[in-house]
């Protein structure tokens, strides 16, 4: 009994924390940190995977491109994971903030996707000899792009605030799904050239890994991805509400 | 119910537009593809299957702004939301007739297109059933598209933008039971495929499309 009443209360403190003049006031503290911990993550990764790492044996300096791609692409799926849950729960307890959350999150993961398909296609042309194959796993992530910019083209399309999330929500829950069933439809379609998972965390034997040389940077610039992606999230949603509020004093000055 | 969907289907039939033009488009799609992939023989019954596909596809796409739009501008869904159907029901009404009018005669027709481009008997009876369980889901999954656009005016671009890629899963194991029928390979698993992706659709998107019909109507 007491444990469910300090569960629920707890549970409620967190939502309080969606409250909009709540929000403001702890992400604008939270917001600086942020930045200076994702500047440091960043710098210190990059700088390290570029200049002090060794050239890959078979691939060169090629490899280095590690440390953008697969911290975008990472960035790039959760990102729709975020955007799917903000848009579950406006749906179930109308938090305005957590929607805000899953409109500022879209063309950050759309920009993210973009970073990962250009990146793959540049490291692509020394290494597989082409900018592009219809590889199960760069067509998925074609297809994530495609989801992105149709939620984006959705929230623009629709003037009604209230509506248009609603409705952009709608289309998130369901889109999830389809993108899913998109990712492992084309495992179905097509052979891939794109190699597995080897950034794991999991000592594995058998498994073919990535070398620690390069993993510790990579993790570090992963990190300092999330970090960037957090700060600029934050951001986002913040300028969203201000807009609202901005909308709504207009709004009651045009009633005077 | 089935009143409202034999009054979507006489509408579809009688006031030209919709009803034949998706057939003819797809038509023309299909001697398009001549044109712009050259006369080769051989190359073309090798891609036939999946232009027949995409074709249908696009075609399908091309009377989806009908299915609620006219409804909503006339007020009529209204009415229908307070009728004592619930909407889901309004819903699976309209996409029975929609694939009725479209989905079923562009499935009656792929076989016979396929004649064009010298496609065997049994590929082209595959495309029928790959295109017979396809279909619903492309009228299941366009309507709840054009749930989702109501109230945007003109809407026709953003609705195509919205279910292209939602219809990527179904063009895949659609196009793939009639391409592994051409080479030779096993074709049931594409085809229990694509009618899970059917049936998942049409378990799942009612609530979906009625809850953006609510919204629309607020």
């Amino acid at each position: 009994m007491a444990l469910t009443w300090k569960l629920s209360s707890y549970w409620d403190k967190f939502w309080h924390l969606a409250n909009p003049k709540v929000f403001m006031g702890w992400s604008s503290r939270l917001l600086p940190i942020i930045i200076v911990m994702a500047a440091f993550c960043l710098s210190t990764g990059l700088i390290w995977g570029f200049f002090f790492t060794p050239d890959d044996a078979r691939q060169g300096s090629t490899v280095k491109i590690i440390y953008l791609h697969v911290p975008a692409a990472l960035v790039a799926i959760n990102g729709y994971l975020l955007m799917f849950i903000g848009s579950l729960f406006w749906l179930i307890r109308r938090q305005h903030v957590s929607v805000l959350i899953a409109k500022a999150t879209a063309p950050i993961g759309m920009a993210m996707t973009a970073i990962a398909l250009l990146t793959g296609a540049i490291w692509g042309q020394p290494m597989w000899g082409t900018y592009w194959v219809w590889d199960p796993r760069l067509t998925s992530f074609f297809v994530l792009f495609l989801f992105y910019i149709g939620y984006i083209v959705l929230w623009s399309a629709i003037e009604d605030h209230d509506t248009a999330a609603d409705l952009t929500s709608i289309l998130a829950l369901v889109g999830c799904g389809f993108a899913l069933l998109s990712r492992y439809a084309v495992l179905f379609w097509s052979q891939g050239l794109h190699q597995g998972t080897t950034v794991t965390i999991s000592d594995g034997v058998q498994q073919e890994r990535i070398s620690d040389v390069f993993f510790q940077p990579l993790l570090l610039s992963m990190a300092g991805f999330c970090l960037l992606f957090l700060a600029l999230l934050l951001i986002g949603t913040r300028t969203e509400l201000r807009a609202r509020r901005l909308k709504m004093l207009e709004l009651r000055e045009q009633m005077l | 119910m089935i009143k409202l969907f034999w009054r979507d289907v006489t509408l579809a039939v009688r006031s030209g537009g919709g009803f034949g033009l998706a057939l003819i488009f797809f038509l023309i799609v299909v001697v398009l593809v001549p044109f712009a992939i050259g006369s080769d023989q051989i190359m073309l019954s090798k891609v036939a299957p999946g232009v027949l596909w995409l074709g249908a596809l696009l075609a399908c796409l091309l009377s989806l702004d009908r299915v609620f739009g006219l409804d909503f501008e006339d007020g009529t869904l209204d009415l229908l939301a307070t009728s004592p159907i619930p909407l889901e029901g309004v819903y699976l009404a309209k996409v029975a007739a929609h694939w009725l009018t479209t989905g079923l005669p562009l499935t009656l027709a792929a076989p016979i297109y396929g004649l064009l481009f010298n496609l065997d008997f049994e590929v082209r009876q595959l495309l029928f059933l790959s295109l017979l369980f396809g279909t619903p889901a492309l009228s299941l999954i366009g309507s709840f598209g054009s749930s989702l656009v109501l109230g945007v005016k003109r809407g026709g671009l953003l609705l195509s933008l919205l279910v292209l890629p939602l219809y990527i899963p179904t063009l895949i194991f659609g196009a793939q039971v009639a391409r592994s029928a051409a080479i030779g390979q096993n074709f049931e698993v594409p085809l229990v495929l694509i009618s899970i992706v059917s049936l998942i659709t049409l378990a799942i998107l009612p609530f979906a499309a009625a809850a953006a019909l609510r919204i629309n109507l607020r």
